[in-house]
């Protein structure tokens, strides 16, 4: 049975704009809707979108701008803020693996960009998540040099240790920590990466180094503070632990408190 | 000397710089926020004895010792300059995290993935704020500058400390506003006691249960005894 949507999509032209002072700009825009009949409830949300962006350009009207790349829930570029909550109302899954059998016939859905200072909207439902990649250049890697290949195997790293990074490596950086959290703040994302590198051994070497530079990064480009209400972890479509914050924060002080950089 | 050109801009003082940062502002709300928990238990074992059924005796030996010992003393102005610390930057993190999202969403369903206490610290915290302002004028005033009668225990002198407080919780206004004060304050360590563990790095499968179990009968137990004073105070009044 084919269902009828009533679609509330926010719409904006001109670009946010923020200045290397972090001046925040908003590009203004607005909610529209759309009607929109015939959606299986066996299309993804994506494809939904798909089937509005068709009906838009037949009608010879601007196709709504979103980001997506893989839609097999592993990339990270969909990004989309679903009646309140960041990749739609399931848990554990991004936009793209939502499907429309979510949603009842008759409903209305809000969709939105994220929603921070450092994620400028760039047009409609995209955002610019580059404070992301700036975050990790600042130190989320581990200096390898290059030459012949180590051995996969060569250094021994205990089953759970193994785990927890791996559980801290899931992350793929769309953002979705950023978008729920009351405070815009990139915590959970930035103390994913701190984490995996820390409790791994290759990622020793430069541990207090990166934590002091990613932080005082994620500082620079406006995100907020935590407040500790898990929003991020119960939001993430990866299911990240809060756990890996608090790991961020022992790094961080103990980095602070012993580091040689004053 | 000739300029170094690998100089980079002088960054200030690690330890402004810690805590200055978003996580070092935390540190210093979850620190004075333990600490504030325990004065609060210290508190409540103080108060608890105004319902010693002696006339209120226990209670004005008990204050007459904490105002005049030295190291209480030195403790006090420590809590105050906490309380103040906790207020001042739980003001400048929430004016900092409004900007981080300076468009807000048409439509956000918070609830669906954090407590409602988590998200509203704030105006928890300004409850208790205005709470403590009124506190401090009814008891705290009242005890330093105020004019207080004095009774006498074995030959010496005793401030009637217990006569103020069965004066105030005889008016049941009062009484409905520290009662309210406390759901207020039950709800701000609901969030607050666990969190600032969080902040301090301590999340561990061992110890994290432990800590949220006793942050939770702390957050029920002590708003209800510390409710209980002022009601049970004012059943006596009425009798």
């Amino acid at each position: 049975m084919n269902m009828k949507l009533t679609l509330k999509i926010w719409r904006q032209s001109k670009p946010d704009k923020k200045d290397a002072k972090g001046n925040f700009t908003p590009g203004g825009g607005k909610m529209e809707t759309y009607a929109l009949n015939e959606v299986s409830p066996d299309m993804s949300f994506l494809e939904m979108l798909d089937v509005l962006n068709e009906k838009l350009v037949k009608e010879d009207k601007e196709p709504v701008a979103f980001d997506h790349d893989c839609r097999e829930g592993i990339c990270g570029m969909c990004s989309m803020y679903i009646n309140g909550q960041p990749h739609g109302p399931d848990r554990g899954i991004t936009t793209c693996q939502l499907h429309m059998r979510s949603f009842k016939d008759g409903d209305t859905i809000y969709i939105e960009p994220w929603r921070a200072k450092a994620f400028p909207v760039i047009k409609d439902l995209m955002v610019d998540r580059s404070a992301f990649d700036r975050i990790i250049q600042a130190g989320g890697y581990v200096s390898v040099n290059t030459g012949v290949n180590v051995d996969a195997n060569e250094i021994p790293i205990g089953k759970g240790i193994a785990d927890k990074a791996f559980d801290a490596a899931t992350c793929i950086g769309c953002g979705a920590c950023v978008a729920a959290c009351k405070n815009a703040s990139a915590m959970l994302f930035v103390a994913a990466k701190v984490s995996q590198l820390a409790l791994l051994p290759q990622g020793k070497p430069e541990r207090k180094a990166r934590v002091e530079k990613m932080v005082a990064q994620m500082d620079e480009e406006g995100f907020g503070a935590c407040t500790n209400t898990g929003a991020c972890s119960a939001e993430c479509p990866k299911g990240i632990s809060l756990e890996h914050i608090a790991r961020m924060n022992r790094e961080y002080f103990g980095a602070k408190l012993t580091s040689e950089r004053v | 000397m000739s300029a170094n050109p690998t100089a980079v801009k002088q960054k200030p003082n690690w330890l402004i710089e810690m805590l200055g940062s978003t996580i070092g502002r935390k540190l210093m709300m979850a620190l004075t926020g333990l600490f504030l928990i325990l004065f609060l238990a210290i508190h409540l074992a103080g108060n608890l004895q105004l319902l010693v059924p002696d006339e209120g005796r226990t209670f004005n030996e008990y204050a007459e010792f904490m105002g005049h010992n030295k190291l209480i003393q030195i403790v006090s102005i420590l809590n105050f300059a906490f309380i103040i610390i906790h207020i001042v930057v739980s003001i400048i993190l929430t004016r900092y995290n409004r900007t981080a999202r300076p468009v807000a969403y048409a439509y956000n369903r918070a609830s669906a993935n954090s407590s409602w206490a988590s998200r509203n610290m704030i105006w928890l915290g300004m409850i208790l704020l205005i709470f403590l302002v009124l506190h401090l004028i009814n008891f705290w005033a009242k005890s330093k500058f105020g004019p207080i009668e004095e009774v006498v225990y074995e030959g010496r002198t005793y401030h009637d400390l217990y006569a103020i407080v069965k004066m105030e919780f005889a008016n049941p206004l009062i009484v409905g506003v520290y009662v309210l004060a406390m759901a207020g304050l039950a709800y701000h360590l609901l969030h607050g006691f666990q969190s600032a563990f969080q902040t301090f790095g301590v999340n561990h499968v061992k110890y994290t249960p432990i800590i949220q179990s006793f942050g939770l009968l702390f957050s029920i137990l002590v708003p209800l005894l510390f409710a209980a004073i002022p009601i049970v105070m004012y059943v006596q009044s009425l009798l």
